[in-house]
């Protein structure tokens, strides 16, 4: 049942922790409590997922740990549980058993390296002295016997942050002077060894003391990639939800998309070329990857820190907490930059969590509504959406005639083309457009599922919007 | 002077931005820039009567049809005193 709320067992895993550690949370008895919920999760005496329950308990000691903030001497959100990690083969390329010994050779003919001979029974013998891990041979076997022991969490990670342990533990470790903390390891790791840091141990400690908005006031900030995330109920009943919890009022970060479109396309017209500002993820890899590139970096604050800064700016003891799809998040707004608006952030995941431990069940909500931006400002959730908007805005404030040519990058790696094109001064564009998550935000390690619906259901969530221009939807702001 | 519109989800869809652009119309329409603050705000938690306003603190439930009389009879007499 609650299954279906989630990609994988791995998320429902991670989620059922979170919801335990918020429910004692709320009752003032996580301290008393906390050495009972890996039973309370894990209760009798059959393993399901380890070797035996007390290793599966000892495990959900270190989730519960990461939920409650994690290690406070590690800067990065993203943490190996070195326990949990299951110490996948690191070995590349090698010819398993369903090699025929085949008369045609095609893996030995492509290796531009001679690294394939054949034994006694002419099966194909991988040298790894010559090997370079390209794969060419892989992919031309009819049988598909050449596989690569590569781990998931290496092979999600696009920038190279993640390798071996030199220590003898063997685990995966991450170097946090590449990670750009995008969560693309935390979504694949088969064993869930990869977690990000949780904060909502914060934002319950803000709802309680605002005393349900008589101290303070809590805007929660919602990410437009919402609309693709929590299908099983309406939008508006998630946004009632929001407010049960005990948040003030809920505010679309779609308006601060609104507010970049707006700015950002005067900035580009003004500088004549850019990388947009808005995933913390591609901006931290331009300032650790291509630091000569970072002057290009726009100057606006990403649409959350800057509808974020106009709240705090009309209701001065207003707190905001971000809500979204999104692990970069929750190191952009630590900042020095951001850290005046945004008060903690949360994923789609944390917020189902935080509904579940109060049981409050969303379905039987009456709805509410949402609607501060444009369609523009909530396309923002997916790839080429941002690139949509800039040409709209360019148009609105009667810059048409500045060219655009706008380079959108779906994922890392897309930005990474796009960026090196850029440095050697090749590149067919003005405006990179960068997201770091496959399809954008609505790709994001922190989404409750991932589904080729998404893109649509965020197109829709954009045409519904009250305001059709960037324009009329940032005028009453001014 | 303050008036203060709510601009929330509930007061937006109500045509609180249509309220806004008519207050800045007016405003400058009767020179009182200097002397009138507008400014938004997100929710005042009485959606039920929006679109929500405040005059500096004093609470008033608008749609933009009623806009000009509010201006009229709230604001300027005060403007003027």
């Amino acid at each position: 049942m609650a299954l279906r709320k989630f990609d994988t067992k791995v998320q429902y895993l991670k989620y059922k922790v979170l919801r335990e550690v918020a429910r004692e949370a709320w009752n003032d008895t996580l301290l008393e409590k906390l050495y009972d919920i890996p039973k309370r999760i894990v209760p009798g005496k059959e393993a399901t997922m380890r070797c035996c329950v007390y290793k599966e308990r000892a495990i959900l000691a270190e989730r519960i740990k990461i939920a409650m903030g994690g290690d406070k001497h590690n800067p990065n959100v993203i943490e190996v549980i070195d326990i949990a990690c299951d110490e996948c083969p690191v070995s590349g390329y090698e010819v398993t058993e369903s090699c025929r010994g085949c008369l045609a050779h095609r893996c030995e003919d492509v290796c531009k390296k001679g690294a394939i001979t054949f034994d006694h029974k002419q099966r194909a013998v991988i040298d790894k002295t010559k090997c370079v891990e390209c794969g060419a041979c892989a992919k031309v076997c009819p049988y598909g016997a050449i596989t690569n022991h590569k781990r998931p969490c290496e092979r999600s990670c696009k920038v190279g942050a993640i390798s071996m342990a030199t220590d003898d533990t063997c685990a995966a470790s991450i170097d946090n002077s590449k990670c750009i903390a995008c969560g693309a390891c935390v979504y694949q790791c088969p064993f869930g060894a990869i977690m990000d840091k949780s904060y909502i141990l914060n934002v319950i400690d803000l709802i309680k003391k605002s005393e349900e908005s008589q101290k303070f006031k809590i805007f929660a900030v919602v990410a437009p990639s919402i609309s693709s995330q929590f299908t099983y109920a309406k939008l508006g009943q998630v946004i009632t939800g929001i407010k049960e919890l005990g948040f003030h009022t809920v505010v679309e970060a779609a308006l601060g998309a609104d507010m970049v479109a707006y700015s950002e396309a005067a900035e580009l017209a003004d500088k004549g070329f850019l990388t947009s500002s808005c995933c913390p993820a591609f901006v931290d890899y331009i300032k650790k990857q291509f630091p000569d590139l970072a002057e290009h970096i726009s100057h606006n604050l990403s649409p959350v820190a800057t509808i974020s800064k106009y709240i705090k700016e009309t209701t001065p003891d207003a707190k905001v907490v971000f809500i979204g799809p999104c692990t970069a998040k929750k190191m952009e707004f630590k900042l020095d930059t951001v850290k005046p608006y945004i008060d903690s952030v949360i994923t789609f995941e944390e917020l189902q969590a935080l509904f579940d431990s109060k049981d409050i069940d969303i379905t039987t909500l009456e709805e509410g509504v949402l609607d501060n931006a444009s369609y523009y400002g909530r396309i923002f959730a997916r790839s080429g959406g941002l690139s949509d908007a800039v040409a709209q805005a360019l148009k609105e404030q009667g810059l048409d005639n500045f060219d655009l040519k706008a380079v959108p990058c779906d994922g890392i790696e897309a930005c990474k083309i796009a960026l090196l094109k850029a440095r050697k001064r090749i590149l067919d564009g003005n405006f990179i457009e960068g997201m770091a998550c496959v399809g954008g935000c609505i790709g994001g390690a922190g989404c409750l599922t991932h589904g080729e619906k998404n893109k649509a259901e965020v197109d829709k969530y954009g045409r519904e919007a009250y305001e059709k221009t960037i324009t009329d939807a940032i005028s009453q702001l001014r | 002077m303050k008036i203060t519109v709510c601009i929330g989800s509930s007061c937006h869809l109500k045509g609180s931005r249509q309220i806004v652009e008519s207050l800045q119309y007016l405003i400058s329409e009767n020179h009182l820039k200097d002397e009138v603050e507008l400014a938004g705000t997100f929710c005042m938690g009485n959606c039920k009567n929006g679109v929500c306003v405040t005059l500096d603190d004093k609470f008033y439930s608008l749609t933009p049809e009623t806009t000009k009389d509010f201006f009229a009879t709230e604001v300027l007499p005060k403007a003027k005193a």
